[in-house]
């Protein structure tokens, strides 16, 4: 565990001339958030372990502006995304993987109309395509038979359609995937999007991740996986709020692949 | 006495589709109260969206109780319009089941009107049945006391005694056959086939002639009227949905729901400070005639909604499965995407009716942003989509939300104060958090 992970940056590509396969978006939770940080540890060793080369923006990166997006603020979402082009093209990217579903999403469906072409996968998928391709192998481990239910992203899920590419990969880990009753098309959200991770919630009587915590409660999990730093931040805390911390454990999808091959 | 009758008929038709076509110009005038925006592209994908969601009634389903309920008087209305369609013939023109030549098609016909309109009563009984009795939680959420509870009831009852008239008529027409009336026996036998009505006969047994007549011309009047009347109906309640569903789907959002759309206002504006060619001093280029009017980000008012959010807010049937699903108001927050959608119709009827009055629109010292949505509403929204998702007619209210937070955002610097940090954060260290970007590859070196 202690080995420290190389992870190359664009710079360093460009100043040997070359170019990697694959760009890793690792956007603000995964870059500054000590939970997400994690997550983007997993994954970038699942990259090495598949001889991905990949490479990082490291200090060129800058927040996609989904936050100001999506809080109405289109004028710093649009400065963000002009300058995040800019660098991007810079470096002719083409493939971008990223463990965020709002970087996802907003790299995909916004940037485009602003200059931004780019093919971008959320790690999910990625990954998914790594296993198909042979280059990643995943067979059981220690979350063989164990009882998973797995929280969709909005942004991963309803805002783009992608059900089953992080189900297929707990299928691989050959765990007891269990649904909540609001799961895929249906699935509630964790409350962290559109803004209102960085803000208190309006009153009301509960809190959103407190009712999602509690559907997932009810498949009895061993395990909550997710797809989404913010998921991954408003489950914990809603595990936390109903004392669960014991028993139930949350992870992203990447984590728990990583886990299970003891990287 | 007949072509008094026939008279009358063509009047009550003539003034029924009258009013009811000034309606639908009014509302178009209204509609286009909205922004242009432009949704004439992949022609056929619409068509095929239209096809499954409106016609199909996919959405419809996912609650299969309501949704096979609904298709009963879905279905019902559609075809049963067929028999309207027989009725205006005779009326027009004096005669009685003007179809029956068709024979044995004739009583296939009528059979299938009659079981549609038992399984539409049937619907909508239960359904009165669900919003009065059993008092499903959607139905009595805040926004639908007074007038929206009503509307919905009134549309019930209306159905009901509509679907009862038409049973009655066949009745009171079936008896008068037996009986070998004039006008209403037909040498070859009994014209049409009964199924359901046939369990009516004994009400009527012993009942003269005449008085069979004028029960079977009340039902068969009360009947049309009634259906001129429901048309009539529609503009001012929220069961517009019966027609505009179809345009609705056709013109709703095809891209990934998760796409917001980029303001070109600001584009401009963004492009130019990142132009190092621009001048930020040159003067405005000279435009011809008025001055030009800076563009307002964001939306404060129906009319700097686009039309299809409009159009939208007209489809709006006020079913509740929206705000259902809303993690907002699951969690007793103030936001109801419905009522965002009830609220934008009520303005831009408001607004609209000022226009009609003074020409053009008069300030009223009301807007939809606080007078009707208030902030607390549009704060509490995840964009997580689920509303989008809900609804059986492809309403998009998350479009309508993020339209008035841009406004208040970007014209009103009105947004919750954390909120406000966070993009401070943004704009100075491109992360939503305190940190300095020249740290953010930190983890690398972190066990």
């Amino acid at each position: 565990m202690a080995e420290a992970i190389k992870v190359p940056t664009m710079a360093e590509y460009m100043a040997e001339g070359k170019k990697p396969e694959v760009l890793f978006w690792v956007g603000c939770a995964g870059s500054f958030d000590d939970r997400a940080k994690k997550i983007t540890k997993a994954f970038v060793k699942l990259l090495s372990k598949a001889g991905v080369e990949f490479a990082v923006l490291g200090t060129e990166e800058s927040c996609t502006g989904d936050p100001a997006k999506r809080s109405g603020n289109e004028f710093l979402f649009q400065m963000q995304a002009v300058t995040n082009i800019e660098v991007l093209n810079g470096y002719e990217i083409e493939k971008i993987v990223t463990a965020c579903p709002h970087c996802f999403n907003t790299i995909k469906n916004e940037y485009p109309e602003l200059g931004g072409n780019y093919q971008v996968m959320h790690h999910t998928q990625f990954l998914k395509s790594l296993l198909e391709e042979g280059r990643l192998k995943v067979e059981g481990g220690k979350f063989k038979g164990k009882r998973i239910t797995f929280h969709d992203p909005c942004y991963l899920g309803r805002a783009n359609n992608e059900y089953e590419a992080p189900r297929d990969l707990l299928r691989k880990l050959e765990v007891e995937l269990v649904e909540m009753r609001k799961c895929k098309k249906n699935g509630l959200c964790c409350g962290a999007g559109g803004g209102q991770m960085f803000k208190e919630p309006e009153k009301g009587n509960k809190d959103v991740n407190i009712l999602r915590t509690e559907q997932a409660i009810e498949t009895e999990p061993e395990v909550i996986a997710a797809g989404c730093p913010f998921c991954n931040t408003m489950m914990t805390d809603g595990v936390k709020g109903k004392d669960k911390e014991g028993q139930i454990e949350v992870m992203d999808v990447a984590e728990m692949i990583a886990d299970a091959e003891d990287l | 006495m007949q072509i008094v009758s026939q008279i009358l008929f063509v009047i009550a038709l003539v003034f029924g589709i009258g009013f009811f076509a000034r309606n639908i110009k009014k509302l178009i005038k209204y509609i286009k109260l909205g922004k242009d925006i432009d949704r004439t592209d992949q022609p056929n994908e619409r068509f095929a969206n239209m096809a499954r969601v409106a016609l199909g009634q996919s959405k419809m389903v996912k609650r299969p109780i309501a949704g096979m309920l609904h298709i009963f008087v879905y279905v019902g209305f559609v075809i049963i319009n067929i028999e309207v369609l027989e009725i205006i013939i005779d009326g027009i023109f004096g005669t009685h089941r003007v179809f029956a030549f068709l024979g044995t098609g004739y009583d296939v016909l009528i059979a299938s009107f009659e079981i549609l309109a038992l399984l539409v009563l049937i619907g909508v009984i239960v359904f009165w049945i669900r919003r009065n009795v059993i008092k499903l939680k959607r139905f009595w959420a805040n926004e639908m006391k007074g007038w929206p509870k009503n509307d919905a009831n009134y549309i019930l009852y209306f159905e009901m005694v509509l679907m009862a008239l038409f049973l009655i008529m066949n009745a009171a027409d079936h008896q008068l056959q037996i009986l070998g009336a004039d006008h209403y026996a037909n040498e070859a036998g009994i014209m049409a086939s009964f199924p359901i009505s046939q369990f009516l006969l004994p009400i009527f047994d012993g009942l003269s002639i005449s008085t069979l007549i004028i029960v079977e011309r009340a039902a068969w009047w009360l009947h049309i009227l009634g259906i001129l009347f429901f048309l009539n109906y529609l503009y001012y309640s929220k069961h517009l949905h019966i027609l505009l569903a179809f345009p609705n789907t056709y013109y709703a959002k095809l891209k990934p729901k998760g796409e917001l759309n980029n303001l070109e206002a600001v584009t401009n504006e963004v492009k130019l400070m990142m132009d190092p060619n621009a001048d930020p001093f040159a003067a405005p280029e000279p435009t011809e005639g008025e001055e030009e009017v800076p563009e307002k980000f964001g939306a404060s008012d129906v009319q700097d909604l686009n039309w299809v959010q409009l159009l939208n807010a007209y489809t709006c049937t006020e079913c509740g499965r929206c705000t259902s699903e809303c993690p907002a108001n699951q969690t007793g927050k103030k936001l109801s995407p419905r009522k965002i959608m009830m609220d934008t119709r009520d303005r831009l009827e408001e607004v609209g009716k000022n226009i009609e009055k003074n020409k053009e629109f008069k300030d009223d010292g009301k807007q939809l942003l606080n007078d009707y949505i208030t902030t607390e509403e549009l704060w509490a929204c995840t964009t997580c989509n689920a509303c989008v998702e809900a609804c059986p007619v492809g309403i998009d209210p998350l479009s309508i939300i993020i339209d008035m937070r841009r406004y208040l955002m970007m014209e009103q610097s009105a947004a919750p104060n954390e909120l406000n940090i966070s993009m401070g954060n943004i704009e100075n260290n491109g992360a939503p958090w305190p940190y300095n970007q020249m740290d953010r590859l930190n983890w690398a070196n972190e066990n």
